[in-house]
């Protein structure tokens, strides 16, 4: 009969290096698109007069306030694993709610569409948490179903509801502060709070846990369910507030916007280093990733001979890069 | 013994068509670590999901310091302070190791905000104190893996658990991160926390454990001291079979062959695989069943995926004469290996297909012309194996998923025969499958052994490695620790085997 030892040479763990690769790719994901932004900001500086310009600035920050708003939302959603397809819906119906309940005060334009539009996430949310359906088929269910309530309402869109001229609910948009918009500081106040949110509070750290890994997340005792509800709850809120905004800015609830805004929301918090897998990411990342958005916008506007449809296009190839550095980064990890 | 903190008393627990446990009792004393041991299928862990509130007993109590307990669910148990360390670390990977330890009870300032500078330091204190030097801001996926079962550990004990339920905590750890672990276990049960230790590594049990519960196709057998009881009968209480049960002559269907100083076909050479796998050596020979032996969580199935390719592993493997240099199981079935996987259902069998669809779906590369599958020899090599392996089905049209497992199992040996195999790996080959049709494929195996084919059994049923192989690897924690051939192949002699004191401690 053999005997053989049990073989007990430990392998050598280059602890060391592991973890300062990890705080590179730590930077990289937390603040890639800050990098980016800046350099395309400074190279357009150089090239475009006309782009740092106080006006031109202002003019991007006022038309971003909404998507970042909207992306906000998402942000929390794609940390938990998951998406939210009926944003660009909810903002619309938002919008178009704020408009119509505008005739009987400020107060009701902004509560009624918060209320729908919470109602909408809120539903999403209770059927991802307890029935276990995906939320790409629940939120694409509830894309459709919120452009068909705000068809109703509008009767196919014949009906366009406009903001009473002299009514108070219109400073909410259009009013300004040193000459910056509202909506520019309520994204920058929303977005400080979501921040604090995700990063200092119990449920932004559940947030992390349930995208991370749902099973621990349960055994740690933690409301996965819950959790997920109060999450896609959120981003209806959000969406439809950045709706009521966009109403107030307008003076008119106009039935065709928010077509495909989920999509740039969930390009812009990729692009701010968001996991699309979930379990990572950061609000200011979004942030960052919403004005690279409106920056490159802006440029191709600037260039003029370009037509400006060229922004899905360089927005796209952003997208392809970010995700192929997130997979090239989660992929050394795997493999060490 | 002092009045205990965890009473056990005749639980019982069916599923559709089992009786997972049968009228279990245990009782664990404070301070005490209680091993909890069994073969798979003896009930382990569906009395661990019993204790953590996964499931309800359909029968008897459970007593929690001296109180009955139902929980509903794994928070409330953890709440009333039952941790469990689960096998496969249950933490959140992207979260730093100071967040991980503090999820869902974070210090918070009075504004009701995470006191982030509160918990990266209490992190550290905490940790420090098991010996565990890191950055807590750090991702957990940057600790080694004991590392971060050590993190598991400090989360299960700060909750004020009394009891901590540890469900194979080291089948992943390097020995130095064990001795680590255990240091922790000794200091945790010296402050009168009672560990219910789950292992299959004897060696470890020896060292930590008080007490011992055997269990056995759900019953409790053995329950008391665990210096009393020696390693082979502790051994032969796990497995169901005593020396004078083993001499008796054996109920299979296998006969011996003498394959002699056949050269053999199949050389593996030094295997390993970092904390599965430690050199492991052998030889095949065409005409002999192998076996290899060992108890869960030896490396017995490790060792055959290794083989195969579908596990990496460093070491020579060597098929008729040429060694394999890139492994895959691509290039194992181009070598001539087959294997049947342990779990059929999971890695073998397309429910959906039919008999003929999955006999010749290894094969349809060799049966295509320009990609193009003549129907008329499918029938053929279809209906010659249905034949010669006896698989009773309808028609070949018949699914798959209706057959009966022994003969689910015989399609797919079907299907790696028409690959004619010169080496075929079984692992578990009659697990889940009725008696009859057990000893039909035992027969089955020793034909094709009689037809000249090398034949790696790997079986966890004694008396069906005893009769079926020719010659035994016995493995222990992943290391061969003997082989033996001809009248030395017995259980007895196997059990010795394994229950042999390490010779390194």
């Amino acid at each position: 009969m053999t005997q053989t030892l049990v073989n007990k040479t430990p392998q050598p763990v280059p602890v060391e290096r592991e973890q300062r690769y990890e705080r590179l790719a730590a930077l990289a994901q937390r603040h890639g698109a800050l990098a980016v932004l800046a350099l395309v900001v400074v190279v357009s500086s150089a090239v475009f007069p006309s782009f740092p310009t106080a006006e031109n600035a202002n003019g991007v920050a006022i038309q971003s306030s909404f998507l970042a708003i909207v992306a906000l939302g998402m942000t929390f959603v794609i940390i938990t694993g998951g998406i939210d397809l009926s944003v660009g819906s909810v903002f619309a119906l938002g919008g178009v709610l704020a408009a119509y309940a505008s005739q009987w005060g400020p107060l009701p334009a902004l509560l009624l569409p918060l209320a729908v539009c919470g109602a909408i996430g809120l539903l999403q949310g209770v059927l991802i948490a307890y029935t276990g359906m995906a939320p790409f088929i629940v939120t694409l269910a509830g894309l459709l179903g919120a452009r068909g309530l705000l068809l109703a309402i509008t009767e196919e869109g014949a009906n366009t509801y406009l903001v009473p001229k002299d009514s108070a609910f219109l400073e909410l948009g259009q009013g300004t502060l040193f000459g910056v918009g509202y909506p520019v500081y309520l994204a920058v106040l929303l977005f400080a709070l979501g921040g604090v949110l995700l990063q200092r509070t119990r449920y932004g750290q559940a947030v992390f846990a349930v995208g991370g890994s749902p099973d621990a997340a349960a055994l740690m005792g933690l409301p996965v369910a819950r959790i997920r509800v109060l999450t896609y709850l959120l981003s209806g809120l959000l969406a439809g507030f950045a709706g009521v905004l966009n109403a107030s800015r307008l003076s008119s609830g106009v039935t065709i916007l928010g077509v495909g805004l989920e999509l740039d929301a969930i390009a812009a918090v990729v692009i701010g280093g968001t996991l699309l897998i979930g379990g990572a990411g950061t609000v200011s990342g979004t942030l960052c990733g919403v004005l690279l958005l409106g920056v490159i916008q802006n440029v191709i506007n600037q260039i003029g001979s370009l037509n400006s449809s060229y922004q899905s296009v360089v927005s796209g190839g952003f997208l392809i890069v970010v995700v192929v550095v997130q997979t090239g980064l989660s992929r050394r990890r795997h493999l060490r | 013994m002092s009045q205990p903190v965890l009473d056990v008393r005749g639980v019982s627990k069916r599923f559709p068509g089992v009786l997972a446990l049968d009228d279990v009792s245990l009782t664990v004393a404070p301070g005490e670590v209680h091993a909890l041991v069994g073969e798979n299928g003896a009930g382990k862990s569906t009395l661990i999901k019993i204790l953590t509130g996964v499931y309800r007993p359909d029968a008897g109590d459970v007593f929690y310091r001296g109180e009955p307990v139902a929980f509903g669910r794994p928070l409330d148990a953890q709440a009333a302070g039952i941790s469990t360390i689960y096998q496969e670390v249950n933490l959140v990977p992207l979260m730093s190791v100071a967040r991980n330890l503090f999820l869902g009870r974070e210090p918070r300032t009075r504004f009701g905000l995470i006191d982030v500078a509160r918990m990266n330091r209490e992190a550290g204190e905490q940790l420090a104190r098991y010996g565990i030097e890191v950055d807590v801001r750090l991702p957990l996926r940057s600790l080694g893996l004991g590392a971060q079962q050590m993190v598991a550990l400090a989360r299960a004990v700060a909750v004020d658990a009394r009891v901590v339920i540890m469900d194979e905590p080291t089948s992943s750890l390097e020995p130095r991160e064990v001795d680590t672990l255990f240091r922790v276990v000794r200091e945790l049960s010296g402050r009168g926390i009672a560990i219910v230790y789950v292992s299959h590594r004897l060696d470890e049990l020896y060292q930590l454990c008080d007490r011992v519960t055997v269990l056995r196709d759900g019953r409790r057998v053995h329950t008391g001291a665990l210096a009393q009881l020696d390693r082979l009968s502790l051994i032969s209480l796990m497995l169901g079979r005593d020396a004078a049960e083993v001499r008796r002559d054996g109920l299979t269907g296998f006969s011996a062959h003498d394959a002699g100083d056949v050269e053999p076909i199949l050389r593996v050479r030094n295997l390993s695989r970092a904390h599965q796998l430690h050199g492991i050596s052998f030889e095949v020979r065409p005409g002999e069943v192998t076996g290899l032996g060992g108890l869960l969580g030896s490396g017995r199935s490790e060792t055959a995926k290794a083989v195969v390719g579908a596990l990496g592993a460093d070491g020579e493997v060597t098929m008729a004469g040429r060694r394999l240099t890139r492994r895959s199981p691509a290039a194992a079935i181009r070598a001539g290996m087959a294997m049947l996987p342990e779990d059929r259902k999971a890695e073998g069998i397309v429910p959906g297909l039919s008999v003929r669809e999955n006999i010749v779906l290894a094969a349809m590369p060799t049966l295509s012309r320009f990609g193009v599958v003549s129907r008329a020899k499918q029938d053929r090599i279809v209906d010659t194996f249905m034949k010669r392996l006896r698989i009773k089905a309808a028609s070949p049209e018949q699914k798959v998923s209706e057959l009966s497992g022994g003969n689910q199992q015989k399609v797919l040996l079907a299907r790696w025969l028409c690959l004619n195999p010169r080496l075929l790996l079984l692992d578990e080959p009659t697990r889940g499958i009725d008696v009859g049709a057990k000893a039909e494929v035992q027969a089955l195996i020793d034909e094709l052994a009689a037809d000249g084919l090398a034949v790696v059994l790997i079986s966890s049923d004694l008396e069906e490695l005893v009769e079926g192989a020719d010659r035994i690897v016995v493995l222990r924690a992943g290391a061969v620790v003997g082989e033996l051939a001809g009248d030395d192949v017995t259980e007895d002699n196997i059990m010795t085997a394994l229950a042999q004191e390490p010779a390194h401690d």
